[in-house]
C-alpha cells in the first residue's frame, strides 16, 4: 500500500491510498492543531479529520463517501456534485455511498443549521480538483508529456497532440505514486465551465425510493430481532411508580416487560414502560392494557392558557432582561405622529416527520450497535454512552436515511431508549415509535410573544420600535437558541431608536430546533408588524420596506458582524420578488389579496410574495406564491434547491393554517394527523415560482432560510383581503368570514 | 389464523393474530418495507397498497379480510423502477426525503390506469388523501401529468 501525504505543514492536506483490489482511494483531511509533528508516510492519527474521500476504481466507477446524514435536504446528492464537478467525471459513473459515524475521520457529520453547503462548498471543490490534478500526472508521467498538455473530459485524460487517452480507472493504479498538489493553491474551474454543478441532477436515492427498497431507519432488519415499544409519561419527565408488568408479558408474542427508570433530562432517557415482542404490532398492542401509575411531578397544572396569561401578566412589567437598546425610544415614541401597538404571539407546533422515530440496538459482547434515522449521531452516541456507562468507543452508529427531521431528530432520546432496551434484553430491538407517541414527545418549536410598539414621524418613517419579548426559559435566560431573539435581530439597527427586552415563562415542555428555527416565529411578528406600520402610515408596505432596508446604521463597536443582514443584498431580492409579481400593479378582486415579506436567516437572503383569496365563508386558499432569495454565487443543485425552496414554502402555509401544539394538564392534546394537519394537495398553489439571484457571495445552504417569509406575507395577504389583522397563529382560530 | 392471498402476483400463507393490519404482515413477516408506516390509523396513506386495483390503506385492513385477495406493493410495481410513476418520479425529482412516495406512487399508478390523462382537478381529488412532509405536492402533479406521457408512447 503506497501512501503520500502532502500539505503537513498546512491546516489541509490530501492522502492518497492505491487499494488491494485496484483502484485508488483520494481523502481529503483536515489537521488540527497538535497533528503538526505527524511525519510523511505515517498513518493518519486520530487527530486527523477526513472530510472528503473519493474512491476510483479501474472499472471507472468513482465513489464518493457522503459523511452527513441525508434527512431529505438532498446532501447525499449535493455535496458530491461539486467534487464530480471538479474531478471532472460525468455524473452516470458517480456511485455514492453514506458513512457511518466515524468521529476519528470525519468533522461535523450532522444535518441542520443549513450548514452542509457552506461549510463543505469550497473543500469539495478543492478535494475533486487536487485527484483530477494527479490523475493527469499520472497520464503525463506514462506519455512522457508535461501535464500542461493534457486535458480531461468525463473521466478521461486526453492528449490532443498524438490522440492518447486513457480513463482515470486505468490511471487510478499510477496516480497514487504522484505528488499530491497543494489543497489550498490547486487550480479550480471557471464557473463558467461547470458541467454538473448548477444543473438539475435527481436525487441519488431516487431509484431505490421509488422501488421501496429499505434504506429508512424503520426499515432495518437483523436476524433474531424483537420489536419495542416504549410508553413515557403523557406529563414530561414523569416517573413509573408502578405498572401491570405481570399482565403485559402474558400478552401474545410479548418477550418482556420493564420499567426503565430514566432521569430528569427531557432531552435525555426519560422513566417510562418498555414492552418487547416478536413483532411490532404484537407490542403495540399489549401496549392497549398497560396500566401505569405515574408520578407525574410539579407540572401537572401547566397549560397554553396559562402561559398565555402568563406572558400578558409578565409584558406589564419591565423585561428581565435588557437586550437591546439604540437611542431613546421613548422620547421618539413621545414625539412621534403615530403610535401602533400590538401584540403577537405564535404557539408551540411539532416537527411531525412523517417516519416516526425509531432506532434498532443490538447490544452484544461488551459492544453496542446501533442504526438511526439522526441529524445528529455523535451526539447519539455520546448520550448512550453517558446514560448507560458504555464506552463510546465501544458504540457504533450507523446512519440511515431520515424520513424527514426537520430538526426533531438533532434531539436523539429516542437513540438512547433503544440502546438502553436493547442493552436489558440481549437481543438486537428495533424500537418503533407510534404517531402519538412522536406527536406527545416532540422538542416543540418554542412559543412567544411580542408586546409591540412603533412610531412614525409625519414623514411615515418609523422612528421608534419597542419590543417586549415573552419566551421561555429557566433562570432568566433560554435553555437554547430557538427560544431566544438575538439582540442584533432584525430591524436592530435599522430603527435608531430601537429597544428589545425578554422576559422568561418557567416550563417543563421539551422544545428545540425546528426548520428556520428563531425565524420562523420572528419573521411573522417583524414582518407583519411592519404591515401594521405601513398601513398605518398609508404607505405601500414594499415602499415602507425600501425605507427601512436604506436607514441601516451599524452600531459602533463589535456586534459579530455577519449576524446582521446586508441591506443590499436584502433590497435586490425584495426588488426582484416585487417585479416578478407585479406588485402593486394588478388588480384583484375583493377577498382576494397579496402580502409581501421578506427575511435574513441561515445567511440566505429571502422575500417572498403570497397571493390569497379567502372565501365568504371564511376559507383561505393560496393563489400563487413567489419568491426571491439570495443564497450567494452558486446553486449546487437547480432541482434539489427549488424543490427545498418550494416545500419550504408549502411547510411556512401548513404551519400558518392550523398547526398547534396546545397544552393542557402538563400534556400535549394533539395526538396525530386529524388533529394536527399537515399540508394537503389541494391547498397546494398550482404554481411557486422560484427565483434565485446569484450574487458575488459564497454559496449558502437552502434547508431553512425560504421558510420564514412565506408565514407573514401570508398573513398581510389575508389582511389585504380582508382587512383583518393576523397577531395570532394558526389562522383556524381566527374568524375570516367576510360579506 | 392462518391466511392465504396473493402478495405481487406469489400466493402466500401467512399464520398471524386474526387483527394484524396487513401493513404489519408486509413490513415484519413479508420483510417488504416499501410499504410505510405514518399515523397508524388511515390518515396519511403512506401504507397505501392495491388491493385488486384499487388503492387502499394496508395500516387499517385486519388480516382477516385478506383471504384470496390480491395485493401489489410498491415493490410489485416494478422492482427496477421501469414502471412510468417510477420513470416519472425519477425524472421530475419528486422525492425529498421520500418517506411518502412508495404510498403516492400506488395512488397514481392505479389513477392512471383508470384515467389515463388526468386533469389537475382529478389529480388533486384522487392524491389528497396523501400526507407529504416534506410537501413535494407540486412536483406530484407534475410526475403524474409525465406519467401520463410515458403510458402514451408505450
Amino acid at each position: 500500500m503506497a501512501t503520500t501525504i502532502s500539505g503537513l505543514d498546512r491546516r489541509e492536506f490530501l492522502r492518497v491510498t492505491t487499494l488491494a483490489g485496484g483502484g485508488v482511494l483520494f481523502g481529503a483531511y483536515s489537521a488540527s492543531p497538535v497533528s503538526a509533528g505527524v511525519l510523511e508516510g505515517s498513518e493518519p492519527a486520530a487527530d486527523f479529520a477526513l472530510n472528503v474521500f473519493i474512491r476510483i476504481t479501474p472499472d471507472d466507477l468513482v465513489t464518493i463517501i457522503s459523511k452527513n446524514p441525508e434527512i431529505g435536504q438532498g446532501i447525499k446528492t449535493s455535496l458530491p456534485m461539486i467534487v464530480a464537478e471538479e474531478l471532472d467525471v460525468a455524473w452516470r459513473n458517480v456511485r455514492v455511498e453514506q458513512a457511518p459515524l466515524d468521529t476519528e475521520r470525519f468533522t461535523a457529520q450532522s444535518a441542520g443549521g443549513s450548514y452542509a453547503t457552506p461549510r463543505n462548498y469550497d473543500a469539495m471543490r478543492r478535494t475533486g480538483a487536487a485527484a483530477r490534478h494527479m490523475l493527469v500526472a499520472a497520464a503525463a508521467a506514462m506519455w512522457g508529456v508535461p501535464a500542461s498538455a493534457l486535458t480531461t473530459v468525463s473521466g478521461v485524460v486526453l492528449h490532443g497532440a498524438s490522440g492518447r487517452r486513457a480513463t482515470y480507472g486505468e490511471l487510478a493504479d499510477r496516480a497514487a505514486a504522484m505528488t499530491p498538489p497543494d489543497l489550498a493553491n490547486v487550480p479550480l474551474k471557471d464557473p463558467k465551465d461547470f458541467k454538473i454543478v448548477g444543473t438539475r441532477v435527481s436525487g441519488v436515492d431516487n431509484l431505490g425510493i421509488v422501488t421501496g427498497k429499505p434504506m429508512f431507519g424503520i426499515d432495518v432488519t437483523l436476524p433474531g430481532m424483537k420489536y419495542a415499544v416504549f410508553g413515557k409519561c403523557p406529563v414530561f419527565g414523569g416517573k413509573v411508580l408502578s405498572a401491570n408488568l405481570d399482565e403485559l408479558v402474558a400478552e401474545p408474542g410479548v418477550q418482556h416487560a420493564f420499567i426503565v427508570p430514566g432521569g430528569d433530562n427531557l432531552a435525555g432517557l426519560l422513566g417510562g414502560v418498555a414492552i418487547v415482542a416478536d413483532s411490532w404490532w404484537q407490542a403495540n398492542k399489549a401496549r392497549r392494557k398497560l396500566r401505569v401509575e405515574w408520578a407525574e411531578g410539579a407540572h401537572a397544572n401547566d397549560s397554553s392558557v396559562g402561559f398565555a396569561a402568563r406572558a400578558a401578566r409578565l409584558s406589564k412589567s419591565e423585561p428581565e432582561v435588557a437586550s437591546t437598546q439604540d437611542g431613546d425610544p421613548d422620547a421618539a415614541l413621545a414625539g412621534a405622529a403615530k403610535i401602533v401597538e400590538a401584540e403577537y404571539s405564535y404557539p408551540f407546533i411539532a416537527h411531525a416527520s412523517l417516519e416516526p422515530q425509531n432506532c434498532t440496538a443490538h447490544f452484544h459482547d461488551g459492544q453496542l450497535d446501533i442504526w438511526a434515522p439522526t441529524q445528529s449521531p455523535e451526539r447519539g452516541r455520546d448520550m448512550i454512552a453517558s446514560t448507560l456507562g458504555i464506552d463510546a468507543d465501544a458504540i457504533t452508529v450507523r446512519i440511515t436515511r431520515s424520513g424527514g427531521a426537520f430538526g426533531r431528530r438533532g434531539n436523539t432520546d429516542y437513540m438512547v431508549e433503544a440502546a438502553a432496551i436493547a442493552k436489558e434484553v440481549g437481543a438486537p430491538v428495533k424500537l418503533v415509535w407510534s404517531r402519538e407517541d412522536d406527536m406527545q414527545h416532540d422538542f416543540y418549536r418554542p412559543a412567544g410573544f411580542h408586546y409591540l410598539k412603533g412610531g412614525l414621524d409625519g414623514d411615515g418613517k418609523v422612528v421608534a420600535w419597542k419590543n417586549h419579548f415573552v419566551t421561555f426559559g429557566t433562570g432568566g435566560r433560554p435553555d437554547h437558541g430557538a427560544a431566544s431573539m438575538r439582540a442584533t435581530e432584525f430591524p436592530a439597527r435599522f430603527v435608531s431608536n430601537y429597544e428589545l427586552g425578554t422576559s422568561f415563562i418557567p416550563y417543563n415542555i421539551p422544545t428545540g430546533y425546528l426548520r428556520a428555527p428563531r425565524s420562523n416565529g420572528l419573521a411573522f411578528v417583524m414582518q407583519s408588524f411592519i404591515d401594521e406600520l405601513a398601513h398605518s402610515a398609508g404607505i405601500d408596505p414594499l415602499e415602507l420596506r425600501y425605507d427601512i432596508l436604506s436607514a441601516y446604521k451599524a452600531a459602533e463597536g463589535s456586534e459579530g458582524r455577519g449576524r446582521i443582514l446586508d441591506p443590499a443584498r436584502m433590497r435586490d431580492v425584495l426588488q426582484l420578488v416585487a417585479n416578478r409579481s407585479a406588485w402593486g400593479k394588478v388588480e384583484l378582486p375583493r377577498g382576494t389579496g397579496r402580502g409581501i415579506a421578506f427575511h435574513f436567516s441561515h445567511r440566505g437572503y429571502f422575500a417572498e410574495v403570497v397571493e390569497a383569496s379567502v372565501s365568504n365563508s371564511g376559507v383561505v386558499s393560496v393563489n400563487k406564491v413567489w419568491v426571491a432569495g439570495d443564497v450567494g454565487s452558486q446553486i449546487v443543485n437547480l432541482s434539489g434547491a427549488e424543490n427545498q425552496v418550494q416545500g419550504a414554502v408549502l411547510d411556512g402555509i401548513a404551519q400558518t393554517l392550523g398547526q398547534e401544539v396546545t397544552i393542557d394538564r402538563g400534556r400535549v392534546v394533539q395526538s396525530n394527523f386529524h388533529d394536527f394537519p399537515l399540508l394537503r394537495l389541494k391547498q397546494a398553489p398550482p404554481e411557486i415560482e422560484v427565483h434565485f439571484l446569484k450574487t458575488g457571495a459564497a454559496p449558502t445552504g437552502l434547508g431553512e432560510p425560504a421558510l420564514p417569509p412565506v408565514v407573514p406575507a401570508l398573513c398581510n395577504a389575508i389582511f389585504a383581503a380582508t382587512g383583518k389583522r393576523i397577531r395570532t397563529l394558526p389562522l383556524s382560530n381566527h374568524d375570516l368570514r367576510w360579506t | 389464523m392462518s391466511v392465504t392471498f396473493k402478495v405481487n402476483g406469489q400466493s402466500t400463507t401467512v399464520d398471524v393474530s386474526s387483527d394484524t393490519p396487513l401493513l404489519w404482515v408486509l413490513r415484519d413477516v413479508l420483510d417488504l418495507k416499501g410499504t410505510k408506516f405514518g399515523c397508524g390509523i388511515g390518515q396519511c396513506s403512506a401504507c397505501t397498497v392495491q388491493l385488486d386495483g384499487e388503492p387502499q390503506r394496508a395500516c387499517q385492513i385486519p388480516i382477516s379480510s385478506m383471504e384470496g385477495m390480491e395485493v401489489t406493493t410498491i415493490e410489485g410495481l416494478s422492482s427496477d423502477g421501469s414502471h412510468p410513476v417510477q420513470q416519472a418520479w425519477m425524472e421530475v425529482d419528486v422525492p425529498q426525503c421520500g418517506y411518502c412516495q412508495a404510498g403516492q406512487i400506488m395512488t397514481a399508478a392505479a389513477l392512471l390506469a383508470r384515467i389515463p390523462h388526468p386533469s389537475d382537478t382529478d389529480i388533486d381529488r384522487e392524491m389528497n388523501s396523501h400526507l407529504c412532509r416534506c410537501a413535494t405536492y407540486l412536483r406530484i402533479r407534475e410526475a403524474i401529468h409525465r406519467a401520463a406521457t410515458i403510458v402514451v408512447t408505450e
